[in-house]
């Protein structure tokens, strides 16, 4: 009876506080679309990283016997003008796009918000500075100031890179910024600094990771307009150069063949593009959802 | 505060974007290969003529006096000299221009077009099944690259179809263009009369722009919708229904003016986005625009006219911004003060 009462009386009341790791699963889970999208970049990274082993052919290896064939049994997604497999081009593709989206948008999230922490707690003219370059940059569409830097510097996957990156650092500066300035009036942030630590101490140790939730999420949501910015590229000969295999690479090979009637050499690196950029997004929207009260159901 | 000094403050803030810009702008062109007294001079010069050419270009002067006088040429309108076309960039530029504007203008009305009502229906309809197909739409409209998109559109509508024009310019081979008024191949031909150039223009723009509306289209749903949802919910429009008004008229009357005032702040990255989408589906779809011209530009190493497209682009840009904020300060007062 009295054990009955007792659990009456805590059924309302918020329960232990789970650890960070329960409660995140737990959430995770409620949101099983995301999580599906989670699996699904698992899978990709699996695949792109196995890609030697298990695509059927060789990417770059032509066949003049299948030319121009459309998807069969023995060339799944069909053979493009030199005989080569669509389906193996694709697979290896993956390695390229998954590197050049994860690799430009860590960089872009690692310079953004160490400039922006910085630039965001000591304020001042060194701020001011900052945020007019930010400004410049930001006057560009990202793919148009990406189309002039790669003309610029050469399109090498290094450079591809830090150019997608280069686009991308603004963003996050602006946002980590902000996220300082508001966090560092807060009673913590004042104790910590008023019981002496120093600057770098108070901003990295106490600060940042605070401000990192946000960021995260638009980290992932920007991993799939990095793929987009590359395959873009590409598409106008400014990214991955033939023979080597990208989805954008490959949409342009197959686009003057379009008129043709040779479908299926655009259609499928195009669907490509679309499922990563798509599961990116879900993975993103999901993290939004848990990371970031403010936004859900939006 | 009043307008005129939001205004002006708004205007103050554009000189250092401004001067970063046409900072970023030099900066192109000096890393840009194909050195421009190399090109100038020819393939047979000798060293000599070649560091005359430098000389006389002032490519040998240390780099502020360089940007100065990079500045001054933009100033009067000198956006250097293509070496494909071997004319000045300004005058390919100016040929072309209304192609894009044509495009851009088309693609941006379409946009609103669909975009605006399918983002109220999905919020009048909420998760109900045309709330779920608009959410699907939106999230797959997003991740689509819109080159691909095109090409869908081409071998659907052209191929198997074949009720489109072949993706090669703006007007069907044999039919001469209307006499030129604004450049928009579709308002001349309406003024001039001239309805087979103007059923030709129209075929002609439908794919590429329907392709672009596509790409920009479900963020602006996904804005109206949440900014339905948010006045829906208000009580002004409670008290529109319970006053029995018509519904066609608290929703599109009351509730989807206010609704639409976020919308006009994306606008400007809706832009921005449309002139970005412009180099990529101008090549797609054959279109004689600025952004094909610079496509066609970066094949052939031609520098003048990729940097002029990067930078003109980027000073459209800020003014279609500048325009927007002075545009949302006019209709919502409390930006003002912000």
């Amino acid at each position: 009876m009295t054990l009955e009462i007792a659990r009456a009386a805590y059924a309302d009341s918020p329960a232990a506080p789970d650890t960070a790791f329960v409660s995140l699963r737990r959430r995770l889970l409620r949101n099983k679309l995301s999580l599906v999208a989670l699996c699904a970049i698992v899978l990709l990274v699996f695949i792109a990283v196995l890609a030697p082993w298990i695509t059927p052919l060789d990417p770059n290896e032509p066949d003049a016997n299948a030319v121009l064939q459309q998807p069969s049994r023995a060339h799944l997604l069909g053979t493009d003008v030199y005989g080569r497999d669509e389906l193996s081009r694709i697979i290896f593709a993956a390695r390229v796009d998954l590197l050049v989206a994860f690799v430009s948008t860590f960089l872009a999230l690692l310079i953004g918000s160490l400039i922006g922490a910085i630039s965001g707690f000591r304020g001042g003219w060194l701020d001011q500075i900052v945020m007019r370059i930010v400004d410049a940059v930001m006057a560009f569409p990202p793919f148009v100031l990406a189309m002039g830097l790669t003309a610029a510097i050469g399109s090498s996957i290094t450079n591809l890179i830090l150019v997608i990156a280069v686009t991308q650092i603004p963003v996050y500066l602006r946002q980590i910024r902000a996220e300082i300035l508001r966090e560092r009036e807060l009673e913590y942030a004042q104790a910590a600094q008023t019981v002496g630590n120093p600057t770098w101490r108070i901003v990295f140790i106490h600060l940042v990771p605070n401000c990192l939730a946000p960021l995260i999420v638009q980290a992932t949501l920007a991993m799939g307009f990095a793929l987009l910015t590359l395959a873009a590229l590409s598409y106008i000969g400014l990214g991955v150069q033939p023979p080597d295999p990208e989805w954008g690479e490959m949409v342009s090979e197959g686009a003057s063949l379009m008129v043709t009637g040779h479908w299926w050499l655009s259609l499928f690196p195009g669907i490509a593009i679309l499922v990563t950029v798509l599961i990116f997004n879900l993975v993103g929207d999901g993290l939004r959802d848990l990371l970031d009260p403010r936004m859900r159901g939006r | 505060m009043s307008f005129l000094f939001f205004v002006v403050r708004r205007l103050a803030l554009l000189v250092p974007t401004l001067f970063g810009v046409s900072v970023i702008g030099f900066l192109l062109t000096c890393l840009l290969p194909g050195n421009p007294a190399l090109v100038k001079a020819g393939p047979m010069a000798t060293p000599q003529y070649v560091a005359e050419m430098k000389h006389k270009m002032g490519l040998d002067q240390p780099l502020h006096v360089q940007y100065g006088r990079y500045v001054t040429g933009l100033l009067h309108g000198d956006l250097g000299e293509s070496s494909s076309t071997g004319r000045p960039v300004l005058t390919d530029f100016m040929q072309r221009l209304p192609a894009t504007l044509e495009l851009t203008v088309a693609s941006l009305l379409l946009a609103l077009l669909l975009g605006i009502p399918m983002g109220v229906l999905c919020a009048i309809h909420r998760d109900t099944v045309i709330d779920h197909f608009g959410r699907v739409f939106s999230v797959a409209g997003v991740a689509m690259p819109s080159f691909w998109t095109g090409l869908i559109l081409i071998y659907v509508f052209f191929y198997l179809l074949d009720i489109a024009p072949a993706p090669l310019g703006r007007l069907a081979p044999g039919i001469s263009p209307p006499v030129t008024i604004t450049g928009l191949y579709t308002v001349d031909s309406l003024v001039g009369g001239d309805w087979h150039a103007l059923e030709s223009s129209l075929a002609h723009l439908a794919l590429p722009s329907l392709t672009l509306a596509i790409s920009v289209m479900a963020p602006l749903a996904r804005i109206v919708r949440a900014g339905m949802l948010e006045i829906l919910e208000t009580d002004y429009i409670k008290a529109a229904w319970a006053f029995g008004l018509p519904r066609g008229l608290v929703i599109y009357g009351d509730a989807l003016g206010n609704a639409i005032i976020p919308m006009i702040t994306a606008l400007g990255v809706v832009f921005g986005f449309l002139m970005a989408g412009n180099a990529v589906i101008e090549s797609v779809f054959g279109w004689p625009g600025i952004g094909n011209y610079a496509v066609k530009a970066l094949i052939l190493k031609d520098s003048a006219p990729i940097q002029s497209f990067v930078l003109f682009v980027a000073l459209v840009c800020i003014l279609v911004n500048l325009l927007v904020d002075l545009l949302y300060g006019l209709a919502d007062p409390r930006v003002r003060t912000g």
